[in-house]
């Protein structure tokens, strides 16, 4: 007798199969990048550090959020709308010896963007999102002033500057020709930003 | 004779696709290498408030999550209505964050433990109390690079 050879099993259907799994992983899964506002913490205080050095009121701008997300910014209560101009004409204010800004030189308001420190306080009963707005806008100021830096000096806005040079697909030479200028700028108009521990009350 | 002739006559063979299941295989592999899978499931509500003057965080591996608000209605039984911190897969106290902090540190090569970045997920409505709490924490841990993820959009129109 004669081997019958076995049929064989019809794999048409396989591709189809296939493209059915292939379509639902393209589908489910979603390839997230997070992004958010990055923050650096004070160390630790050390026990036997020396006292902060005076600084004098005219260059501290102070915003105050309380428990029902209103804003004092110094002393004067303001819509968050107005915040991030506030800010800016209190950074770039200059009344000593600050060639690059153009702000008023009031008397009142900070001597130079390095010596001028915004500080936050918050509330314990402050919301998250309303804080989150807050420092959106107070570094949203300190872009704009570096951005107008950038943009004379370099013909490039800071963000974009600072953008290329985190692309991991930025070549090293451009990376090193960006770092020096990126921190130019940032020391043109450093972020002082500087937050106490929230009120209880 | 008529074994050779047989050949030339006919139209053209029919283009195999035997091969086809095998590119498809390869691209679905590609797939389902190269996604990554949400690694933890939420348990607490996680609406993020938006901001636009946000930074990409790139480099997966050396991103640390912490979570926090209100549990979500499933949990809202046992664990009640108040803000709660989440660590991987479950509720913690704020005194557990130094502990995730370490363990997250010794589970990563000792060279990029210095980028190491602590995200936090915190919903939008949770209270600036919870927050610090938190900060302070990561002071303490000292792990100091944080960055509060957001979503996109307009900080002022939205609030």
């Amino acid at each position: 007798m004669a081997k019958r050879a076995a049929p064989e099993v019809n794999a048409g259907s396989m591709a189809d199969i296939a493209f059915l799994l292939l379509i639902f992983f393209l589908v489910t899964t979603t390839i997230e990048t997070d992004s958010g506002i990055s923050r650096k913490l004070p160390p630790e205080l050390d026990e036997n550090q020396p006292p902060p050095p005076v600084i004098k009121e005219r260059n501290l701008f102070t915003v105050i959020v309380n428990s029902n997300d209103e804003l004092l910014v110094e002393d004067e209560v303001m819509q968050l709308k107005d915040l991030r101009a506030a800010a800016v004409a209190f950074l770039d204010n200059g009344a000593e010896d600050c060639s690059y800004c153009q702000g008023a030189k009031a008397e009142n308001s900070s001597t130079n963007p390095t010596k001028a420190i915004i500080s936050l306080v918050n509330n314990r009963g402050t919301s998250y999102k309303r804080y989150i707005a807050v420092q959106n806008e107070l570094v949203a100021a300190y872009n704009q002033l570096r951005d107008r830096e950038a943009q004379s000096k370099y013909g490039e806005s800071f963000v974009s500057m600072e953008k290329r040079y985190n692309d991991p697909r930025t070549s090293e030479r451009d990376k090193e020709r960006l770092k020096p200028r990126l921190e130019e700028i940032r020391e043109l108009y450093p972020e002082k930003l500087s937050e106490a521990e929230p009120k209880k009350n | 004779m008529s074994k050779f002739n047989k050949k030339k006559s006919g139209d053209l063979p029919a283009i195999s696709t035997a091969s086809l299941p095998d590119i498809v295989f390869m691209l679905l592999f590609f797939f389902m290498v190269a996604t990554v899978m949400r690694q933890n499931t939420l348990m607490v509500k996680n609406n993020l408030p938006t901001a636009d003057q946000v930074e990409k965080l790139d480099k997966k591996d050396l991103i640390m999550y912490i979570y926090a608000g209100e549990p979500v209605d499933r949990y809202q039984g046992t664990y009640g209505t108040s803000a709660k911190i989440q660590l991987n897969d479950k509720f913690a106290d704020v005194s557990e964050i130094q502990d995730f902090i370490y363990q997250e540190r010794a589970s990563k090569r000792e060279e990029v433990v210095p980028f190491l970045t602590t995200a936090l997920k915190v919903d939008g409505e949770s209270k600036m109390g919870l927050i610090s709490d938190i900060k302070q924490e990561l002071r303490s841990a000292n792990a100091l690079k944080i960055n509060y993820v957001t979503k996109k959009g307009d900080a002022v129109e939205n609030n």
